[in-house]
């Protein structure tokens, strides 16, 4: 059995400029933020970020690596906005393919089994369909005679098709994986991480802890691992991969840092400050800065 | 804000009766309020009038009873998984309630939490579409608006979020079918869209507030009933619940100006 386990940087390694990169996590909650800054360190430039929103897509718009963001919103749950997602917006450096965040779902739906689109009622009437006129209605095939139609509202109707989002490459953050590619989401909610790695040609897991094939079951339940090996190619191990987000039960997010992190926005320099401390590091240095911080 | 003896009642205890009385005979749908207050009317209701509502922990589960605002989320007794991919099944289903926030809202009820501005390069970048545009369109959507002014109650708002009747229709009956956008309530008062043309009507005006100071933050013309009454006081049961058992750290008054 192939053994995928690879590091953070080589995960980088295989994109390239340009690319279409998904990733994992919810907000402020489970982001692979050890790769994020993998990224943020490369010279790779011109991507387009499909995710929902947190502080991923705020320190990639931050360090200029973004030339698109498709998402139903950014946020870091705790702080409404992410501020360098704001201003790279208001300055206009980003484009952005906004929609609903049940589209959003279904976009990667249909990439990961590989139909054009699939049909829904979000988005009908909203500015969505204003603001990305690329988007079109689809109408159903089934009329008043259809011996399948159950509402007669519903005869013939026009709905949105919401495309499949293709991606080159995506990233998910998990609590536990092994070797063979299997991951396992000890906390609450699995998101969306298992479509967005359907949904991807090239698909990575970074993890608090790598164990050997089998061994998943001595961490936590089975049904836990929702990421089966089928829907990965390398795991790197990341512990504390997931920080400042929320990442449960191996630690909360870090509210303080997180302040920091939107607080150092505000000013060039105090960001350049930031971003020398605890962007542009690899994992030990940051670790060792996040240490000190909380020490002083 | 302290205890208007006039009343009874604070600003934000008639706020919080305004909500819960939006999902009286709700039923049993998942209700997500978002906003303190909301939250605080979804619990009220819960237990008095409306004991079927199911509640989330904010977080991935169905929570058991309608524990305190503060609790913490160790003293929270969960009842089932609500994972993200589970709550489009639910809304997509209809079995759902809410109420969002609006940072605009306009005479035909669309409502705005994307940006304002141009949405190509913003003014002000607000949070996103987020799940507004589906869930306007599949089941009973309400909104809560803290800071009721002429920038908040507009014409026309920039960028249609959450789906107003107007332009529900114009959708045709995909977006129709399921569309019911119930309330809009305010720091100042109750709006809803029970009038012929589907624009907005003013319902009631909280205690101490008059009909010339809604009309006054407002930047369009709103029905105003002959009838249009005072929001409701609550209860001495529903004032003791909110003031001892849901809210005593009184999180309720942060939420609003005045």
């Amino acid at each position: 059995m192939a053994d995928k386990r690879t590091t953070v940087d080589d995960i980088v390694g295989e994109l390239e400029s340009g690319m279409t990169i998904g990733i994992g996590g919810w907000g402020s909650r489970r982001k692979p933020m050890s790769f994020i800054r993998a990224l943020c360190r490369s010279d790779l430039t011109d991507l387009t970020v499909v995710a929902y929103g947190g502080p991923d897509v705020g320190l990639l718009c931050a360090t200029g690596k973004v030339r698109k963001v498709v998402c139903g919103f950014v946020t870091l749950d705790s702080i409404a906005l992410d501020p360098h997602w704001r201003a790279a917006r208001q300055h206009g450096q980003v484009e952005v393919m906004e929609v609903d965040e049940g589209m959003f779902f279904q976009g990667l739906q249909a990439a990961a089994w590989r139909v054009p689109f699939l049909p829904t009622r979000a988005g009908l009437g909203s500015d969505v369909l204003r603001i990305n006129p690329d988007l079109k209605l689809v109408r159903s095939p089934y009329g008043a005679d259809s011996p399948y139609l159950r509402d007669e509202a519903d005869a013939d109707v026009e709905l949105v098709a919401m495309p499949a989002l293709h991606l080159d490459a995506a990233v998910v953050h998990t609590n536990r994986a092994d070797t063979a590619g299997n991951g396992q989401i000890l906390s609450p909610d699995a998101f969306f991480d298992p479509l967005f790695l359907g949904a991807a040609d090239r698909r990575f897991v970074t993890t608090e802890k790598v164990v050997a094939n089998g061994a998943l079951v001595d961490e936590g339940p089975l049904s836990g691992v929702v990421i089966h090996r089928l829907l990965t190619d390398g795991v790197a191990e990341a512990p504390g991969g997931a920080h400042f987000t929320a990442n449960p039960p191996d630690y909360g997010r870090d509210e303080a840092f997180q302040k920091e992190y939107a607080a150092a926005a505000g000013d060039a320099a105090e960001w350049e400050a930031f971003a020398q401390r605890y962007v542009f590091v690899g994992d030990d240095e940051y670790r060792a800065h996040v240490d000190e911080r909380v020490a002083s | 804000m302290s205890d208007s003896p006039e009343f009874g009642c604070t600003r934000a205890e008639s706020c919080v009766i305004a909500c819960a009385e939006v999902w009286r005979d709700a039923g049993e749908v998942m209700v997500s309020p978002f906003g303190t207050i909301p939250a605080l009317g979804a619990r009220l209701a819960k237990l008095t009038f409306s004991p079927d509502l199911v509640l989330t922990d904010g977080e991935a589960a169905l929570m058991v009873g309608a524990p305190p605002i503060s609790a913490k989320p160790a003293e929270l007794v969960r009842e089932a998984a609500m994972p993200y991919r589970t709550v489009f099944d639910v809304v997509w289903s209809g079995r759902r309630n809410m109420m969002m926030m609006a940072s605009q809202i306009d005479r035909t009820g669309n409502q705005n939490i994307s940006a304002i501005g141009n949405h190509a390069q913003p003014k002000v970048q607000l949070v996103g579409v987020r799940g507004a545009p589906g869930n306007s369109v599949n089941h009973p959507t309400s909104y809560w608006v803290p800071d009721h002014t002429v920038r908040t109650f507009v014409e026309q708002v920039d960028v249609v979020s959450g789906v107003g009747y107007e332009r529900a229709a114009a959708a045709g009956p995909g977006a129709t079918r399921f569309h019911d956008i119930q309330r809009v309530v305010s720091n100042l008062g109750v709006f809803d869209f029970e009038t012929e043309g589907r624009t907005m009507r003013l319902r009631s005006f909280h205690p101490g507030v008059s009909v010339d100071d809604i009309v006054a933050a407002t930047s369009f013309a709103l029905v105003i009933p002959d009838d249009a009454a005072e929001t409701r006081l609550p209860t001495p049961e529903e004032l003791d619940l909110l003031r001892t058992v849901l809210d005593p750290k009184a999180l309720r008054d942060r939420e609003i100006k005045s």
